[in-house]
């Protein structure tokens, strides 16, 4: 048994912290936010060259190992900075998927120029009523000769606004929420009939709202089994949601660190509040969340690299999701409150912190969903 | 024991509710309902049509122009109130600077200053906490010296809501740095326009700028302006505390946004052809709020039916205050659990006047987080939570 890293993730670890530390500063990042794209081009060409794009993927499809550890030990030191560039649209799900789904040319076109940090992708799979289940499919695809013709809406399309290309989800038979039926698309991202309501996130991402009226495409663009893509979608999404949950134990141990110093200089009756026994079981209680999150993160990896079966896997993974959940709910309110006022300003980087993790408690189901689905698997 | 109303105060309900069906202009209900602001100008006309018809002040005397009413009625008032999301009085003015006047004020300061808070003539803020004095209150810094007729003020107020608003500010003000630092205190009136005020707007977590700092800047006040005598400012700021904290439960907009949520519940799927008014685990949240939610108003009743026989408010509503506030979060976590993927927008100008785009989401879904985010401030502000169960350890359990 063994939990340390390996010394290339220790070296990944630590080319995150020192890009982090030199130019990943609380205003730098508000900059980052308010401009027109909302992530750094900069940067994400910088991220380029240090590999991190690499970092989800096998060797086979040239990437850097692809195993999900690699990728928490990332992730994490992500969480950390409360970084806003579209690592997990662009890498995780929509490389994900090319890389799970799509033939041997369509891989040659798109994850070189991916890891490359010159192809923006956003995965548009969630619609108004599919609520988390990602077999809920209303938006359809229809074989029109070489061509298929899509009709439909999807919301909270991650970088939707930004990618070069989208992969959609879509039905091509069967009823709403069969299983069957499903297929993805990589079609260009401002394709003829494709209506983007574009937004920042409540965490400082861009997104959009995305309508498609009937939007045509080469029958070639399908990735991978027409109908067939739920199982892929599935494993793909499992990954993503292991990083969101790694990303979310980051921010959510800097929020106990911040606590814990804001609670050493405030004073309040004449003392630091942090002597205060009350708040120093409560933040007691912040450090065992941060720890237990931490814990079945890292459980949830090391599952989804073992050669567990299927449904063990998807356990785990909905496991760490749902107790990481919890621990954003409760870390988070308490950072809040120890602070007291000044949190709930926008001046300061813990309402920040503060909203991103509420943002990953939401993003691919909240803690309740995914209780449900490890009872039912 | 029995917690009915007589028919006395059944019939008083049933006038209450015709009223506010007739009265209450369809438009704000409209906006309450789709998690909009009222602006001033609506807040300061629905004041005015409750003080044409001699309602603008439940809680004052009738001397003073208020109802008069009883507790039961103030309750029954406030309840049908908070169901169809009516604003309460801006509590600035009518609820936390009246009182004081009224107890401590002078005859002539009754006279100047009240009639205007009865009909919402003028606009009131509150200039109480500072940088480095929020829960410890007693330790503020900004000073008022005497200079002839007038004081004159410097230092920095903070958590001021609606400062944008406010005509006048009720102050705490230290006026002798040699004493225990309860015994230095003063309260006194300033006006808004006085020369050396500016006001720093401070965004919050929901993008809205709804309160401010309130800098001092050797700012004259006539001696005129200070309530009762100087010193004596913490004694007359803890009357003030207590009134604050009345009708603090939230009882009737608690039931309003059970019955909300209920209401979106059925509306949204759950994403396997049902809704999530028959997913099991948030039937059985929502069932939850809904006992703790009686258990609160039983709770407020007994405090209700003590002070009619005349106790003292105690300890009693700092447990209102806190459950009050903790369930009004945790309904929070749901309106936001029900939202999902749609809370994720930040568009708070969708909820402004004058909002010309195409909403994002379904009904309020967009407002879900940014309510949850605001609604941290609950449990921090009117005395943190923190503070309310030391007043229970110390003046309730004796610890």
């Amino acid at each position: 048994m063994d939990f340390s890293y390996t010394e290339e993730q220790l070296m990944l670890q630590d080319s995150v912290q020192k890009f982090v530390q030199k130019s990943y500063a609380f205003d730098k990042r508000n900059e980052i936010i308010a401009s027109e794209a909302g992530y750094s081009k900069e940067y994400w060409q910088l991220f380029a060259e240090l590999g991190w794009l690499t970092v989800p993927f096998t060797e086979a499809d040239g990437g850097f190992g692809g195993s999900a550890v690699d990728l928490i030990v990332m992730m994490d030191e992500f969480g950390r900075a409360n970084l806003v560039e579209p690592f997990i649209p662009t890498a995780i799900l929509g490389g994900g998927l090319i890389s799970a789904l799509a033939s041997a040319s369509q891989k040659a076109e798109s994850l070189g120029k991916l890891m490359e940090g010159s192809l923006q992708l956003a995965c548009a799979y969630a619609e108004t009523s599919s609520r988390y289940n990602l077999a809920s499919v209303g938006t359809s695809a229809r074989v029109d000769g070489d061509a298929v013709v899509i009709n439909g809406g999807k919301i909270a399309v991650l970088n939707g606004a930004n990618a070069d290309q989208l992969l959609v989800v879509v039905r091509e038979s069967g009823a709403k929420i069969d299983r069957e039926g499903i297929s993805v698309f990589l079609i260009d991202g401002n394709a003829d009939g494709i209506q983007k309501q574009v937004y920042t996130t409540v965490d400082g991402k861009k997104a959009a709202e995305l309508s498609f009226d009937s939007v045509s495409v080469p029958a070639s663009c399908r990735l991978g089994v027409a109908g067939a893509a739920l199982p892929a979608l599935e494993a793909v999404m499992d990954r993503a949601i292991v990083a969101t949950s790694a990303e979310a134990v980051g921010a959510l141990e800097v929020l106990l660190q911040k606590t814990v110093e804001y609670s050493k200089t405030r004073k309040q009756f004449g003392s630091a509040i942090g002597t205060f026994q009350a708040l120093q079981h409560r933040m007691a209680d912040m450090f065992i969340e941060c720890q237990l999150a931490r814990s079945i993160v890292i459980m949830a990896a090391m599952k989804l690299d073992s050669s567990a079966g299927a449904i063990e896997k998807t356990k785990a993974v909905s496991a760490a999701k749902s107790r990481v959940g919890r621990a954003i709910e409760k870390v988070g309110q308490e950072s809040i409150q120890i602070h007291g006022g000044i949190a709930m300003t926008e001046e300061l980087d813990v309402g920040h912190l503060f909203k991103r993790v509420t943002a990953l408690g939401i993003l691919f189901g909240n803690s309740d969903y995914h209780s449900e689905r490890f009872a039912t698997l | 024991m029995n917690a009915d109303f007589t028919a006395a105060e059944l019939a008083f309900q049933e006038e209450v509710r015709q009223f506010l069906a007739a009265e209450f202009p369809a438009e704000y209900r409209a906006k309450i309902d789709a998690s909009k602001r009222l602006s001033k100008d609506e807040i300061i006309r629905w004041q005015k049509i409750l003080y044409a018809k001699g309602w603008a002040a439940p809680t004052w005397p009738e001397e003073f122009g208020g109802t008069g009413w009883t507790q039961i009625q103030q309750h029954i008032f406030a309840m049908e109130m908070g169901l169809i999301g009516a604003p309460e009085p801006v509590p600035f003015g009518m609820k936390m600077v009246a009182p004081v006047i009224m107890a401590y004020g002078s005859d002539e300061q009754k006279q100047r200053f009240l009639p205007d808070i009865l009909q919402s003539n003028v606009w009131w803020c509150q200039g109480y906490s500072e940088p480095n004095a929020g829960s410890d209150l007693a330790s503020l810094k900004t000073t008022a010296v005497r200079d002839g007729d007038e004081y004159i003020v410097n230092g920095a107020k903070t958590w001021n809501t609606y400062g944008q608003y406010a005509d006048w500010i009720f102050c705490l003000v230290r006026t002798d740095n040699t004493v225990k630092k309860q015994e230095g205190i003063s309260f006194m009136l300033i006006d808004m326009k006085s020369p050396g005020i500016t006001l720093k707007p401070i965004v919050l977590l929901d993008g809205h700028p709804e309160v401010n700092e309130v800098f001092f800047d050797d700012v004259r006040v006539p001696a005129e302006n200070l309530i009762g005598e100087e010193n004596k400012g913490w004694t007359y700021a803890k009357l003030l505390l207590t009134h604050e904290r009345s009708n603090i439960a939230g009882v009737p907009r608690g039931k309003r946004r059970l019955a909300a949520l209920k209401r979106i519940a059925g509306d949204t799927d759950d994403g396997f052809g049902g809704n999530m008014l028959d997913n099991p685990s948030f039937k059985i949240k929502l069932a939850n709020i809904e006992i703790e939610l009686s258990a609160l108003e039983y709770s407020e009743l007994r405090t209700l039916a003590a002070l009619s026989v005349g106790k003292a408010p105690g300890p009693e509503s700092s447990i209102l205050k806190i459950v009050g506030t903790e369930l009004a979060q945790e309904m929070d976590e749901l309106f936001l659990e029900l939202a999902a993927y749609q809370s994720l927008p930040f568009v708070p100008e969708q909820f402004e006047d004058g909002f010309q785009g195409t909403p994002l989401g379904t009904g309020t879904s967009a407002a879900a987080a940014l309510t949850y985010f605001n609604n941290r401030k609950l449990s921090i502000f009117g005395g943190s939570n923190e503070i309310q169960r030391n007043i229970i350890c110390k003046h309730v359990l004796g610890l």
